[in-house]
């Protein structure tokens, strides 16, 4: 619960109609889905804000003064990495939308090893076309966020309450439990307990509902770390129930990959180096 | 409302007729709630049939590990309790205590969340969880300011219990006192032998529904084999907490290197605190509808170990998992004693079986409260 800025820039607090942008960086649009998804709610909202830039749906207008910027994608290319830096100074308030603007995306994995270029050559036909930086990063690594909502993808829930709370003045509340909690208030059996099937969720930040338990199956932690999560008693878990050291890895590398406490926890698995408590 | 034991009927129902329960509490207007399979454990869900109860199904428990298996026995409740049972039937997971809405003046309403509480029979209600609800009764109903929604689904039940013969090995509430035979404050409660059931009636409304079933005058003989196998249910517990009012030990060790120790293998994930039947906290929230005129504001269940609930004005209080623990471990065992004359805790062992990585409170307790 770090304390976050107002929802306001220098010049005041967001009034009137708001003028609102999306724009899309290195991603796969699933979190822009969370607004084309929202049904009577995307109408709703259509006569609350004004929408400026929103190519998916098919405003364009990518220069546009807003008052509030949601931002999917990471920053993946040398036009990327000026067209944020533009983007942060037309908006008063930036919203991080999503794992790949959060933490880097599944597509941070190429910031782990150096091999780029040969995952380049390897994929495409022509990799001599391709302009990219070697890195994968968060928006925040970049610019200033005003605002970060974790997941992959984001949910209708979140990005209204997000919106609705903005539209009010405040900042939006800020998940802050693990998925386990939201797992036993949906009453859904727990996986690993029942079953023996390693799950994220102690680890996991909240705020889908506990949708993989729910159906079944285990968390697979894309919401990100949540507070106080210690990775080190749940990787000693995960090799109990026979999980070898590099799947233990994955497991906390797979989607959000670049969240400090998953990078270190996933290095930690793949030395098998959690038997140290 | 309570009988004296020594004038309860006890009457037997033959297992073919445990149907006949089933529908004389649907006449009499329940909603049957009872324990069912689903996900590989045993849940209290609607029932109407008997054949959907778990018949030949027993369990094994240990820390953080729960697995049904076939039982030869054919019995219908030769298992112990699995994660949840009456507590999310009363305090509700997630619910909506009041809306506000706003008219075209900007006028604000504000307007209580209403409680159709329809009325429920849970068959299958452990000693356990019978004495946990004493606990929530006197947190949510009995206080100075009676929880409503709570009090409503809470008028509504009829509580068929099940004097347990299969404790698990987490189970430990002989060493707490209530169980594993149900003492009171059930309407019906049944003993499983072979041939069906020994019927007692613990209220009035238990004996109307009584009355209405088949049943026939239990011998001595039955009689004596279902006290047998509840007594050697109690003799093959495997746990126990070092003593029932464990208050001024905790207190006094508030500095005890066991609180890191342990705080290393928690994970601080609210698994213990969702499934114990007396934890009673919660969180409050409010969902505006998008246009803003109108708002819930809905409680739903939080934990000592989220960072929310010791969150005042600025910061948390309990940042790190040895202080969360040690307000879960410190409040049940200790602080209940003063706010409600017992502890916390009724020996029941979810929070042992649930606990992803196996975290064991007599283990721990008695770590912290030895010599
Ligand atoms: S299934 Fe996963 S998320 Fe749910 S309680 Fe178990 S460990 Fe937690
Ligand atoms: S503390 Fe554990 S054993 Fe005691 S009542 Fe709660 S869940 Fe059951
Ligand atoms: S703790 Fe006692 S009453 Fe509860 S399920 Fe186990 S044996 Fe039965
Ligand atoms: S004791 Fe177990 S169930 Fe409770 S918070 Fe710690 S790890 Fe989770």
């Amino acid at each position: 619960m770090d304390a976050k800025p107002l929802p306001k820039s220098d010049d005041g607090p967001v009034t009137g109609r708001p003028t609102v942008a999306v724009h899309k960086f290195t991603s796969c649009d699933g979190c822009q889905l969370a607004f084309l998804n929202l049904g009577d709610d995307l109408l709703t909202l259509a006569g609350l804000v004004d929408i400026r830039h929103f190519a998916e749906a098919g405003m364009v207008d990518p220069e546009a003064q807003v008052d509030i910027a949601f931002v999917e994608g990471s920053i993946t290319t040398p036009d990327e990495y000026e067209r944020i830096r533009r983007i942060r100074a037309s908006s008063r308030f930036l919203v991080a939308l999503g794992a790949c603007a959060t933490a880097g995306g599944l597509q941070a994995l190429r910031n782990l090893n150096g091999l780029t270029q040969e995952w380049m050559a390897g994929i495409y036909a022509t990799p001599a076309y391709i302009r990219t930086l070697e890195t994968s990063t968060a928006i925040s690594t970049h610019v200033k966020v005003d605002l970060e909502l974790w997941g992959c993808p984001v949910n209708g829930r979140q990005v209204l309450g997000a919106v609705r709370a903005l539209l009010f003045g405040v900042l939006p509340e800020r998940e802050h439990d693990k998925v386990c909690l939201e797992c036993k208030r949906e009453r859904a059996v727990c996986v690993m307990v029942a079953r023996g099937i390693p799950c994220m969720g102690p680890v996991t930040l909240s705020g889908c509902g506990a949708l993989c338990p729910r159906f079944g199956r285990d968390c697979y932690a894309c919401y990100g770390p949540a507070e106080n999560a210690n990775t080190a008693a749940l990787g000693r878990r995960l090799a109990g129930l026979g999980l070898p050291p590099e799947a233990a890895a994955h497991r906390f590398h797979f989607i959000n990959n670049g969240a400090p406490a998953f990078l270190e926890a996933g290095r930690r698995a793949a030395e098998g180096g959690f038997d140290d408590g | 409302m309570d009988i004296d034991v020594s004038v309860r009927e006890s009457r037997f129902l033959p297992s073919a007729d445990l149907q006949n329960l089933l529908d004389v509490l649907t006449e009499a207007g329940y909603e049957c709630i009872g324990p069912r399979v689903r996900d590989g454990a045993i849940v209290y869900e609607p029932v109407t049939r008997a054949a959907e109860l778990p018949y030949g199904i027993t369990d094994s428990q240990g820390p953080g590990e729960y697995r049904l298996r076939a039982d030869a026995g054919g019995r219908c409740f030769a298992w112990a309790n699995g994660p949840q049972a009456l507590k999310p039937l009363l305090f509700a997971p997630q619910e909506s205590l009041w809306m506000v809405s706003r008219d075209a003046q900007g006028r604000l309403a504000f307007i209580p969340a209403q409680t159709l509480a329809r009325p429920i029979a849970v068959l299958g209600v452990r000693a356990c969880d019978l004495a946990a609800l004493r606990l929530q009764d006197a947190h949510f109903r009995d206080g100075p300011r009676p929880d409503p929604a709570y009090g409503a689904r809470r008028d509504a039940l009829f509580l068929i219990a099940v004097h347990c013969t299969h404790p698990a090995a987490t189970c430990f509430c002989v060493s707490t006192g209530d169980g594993p035979h149900a003492d009171s404050g059930y309407d019906l409660a049944l003993s499983e032998i072979d041939e069906g059931f020994l019927v007692e009636a613990g209220s009035v409304a238990g004996g109307v529904i009584l009355r209405r079933l088949p049943t026939v005058e239990a011998t001595t003989r039955q009689r004596e084999t279902a006290a047998g196998e509840i007594e050697a249910g109690a003799r093959a517990q495997q746990r126990a907490l070092p003593g029932t009012d464990l208050r001024d030990t905790l207190f006094e060790r508030l500095e005890h290197p066991r609180w890191e120790e342990v705080a290393q293998r928690c994970l601080s994930c609210t698994n213990c605190t969702s499934v114990c039947p007396t934890c009673f906290c919660y969180s409050e929230h409010d969902a505006p509808r998008l246009d803003g005129g109108e708002s819930a504001h809905y409680r739903q269940w939080d934990s000592c170990f989220t960072i929310g609930h010791s969150y005042i004005h600025g910061g948390a209080v309990r940042g790190g998992t040895r202080e969360r623990y040690r307000q879960w471990l410190t409040h049940k065992l200790g602080g209940w004693h003063d706010q409600y004359g017992r502890s916390g805790c009724v020996g029941c062992g979810r929070c042992i079986t649930w606990c992803p990585v196996g975290i064991d409170i007599t283990e721990e307790t008695r770590a912290i409260c030895a010599d």
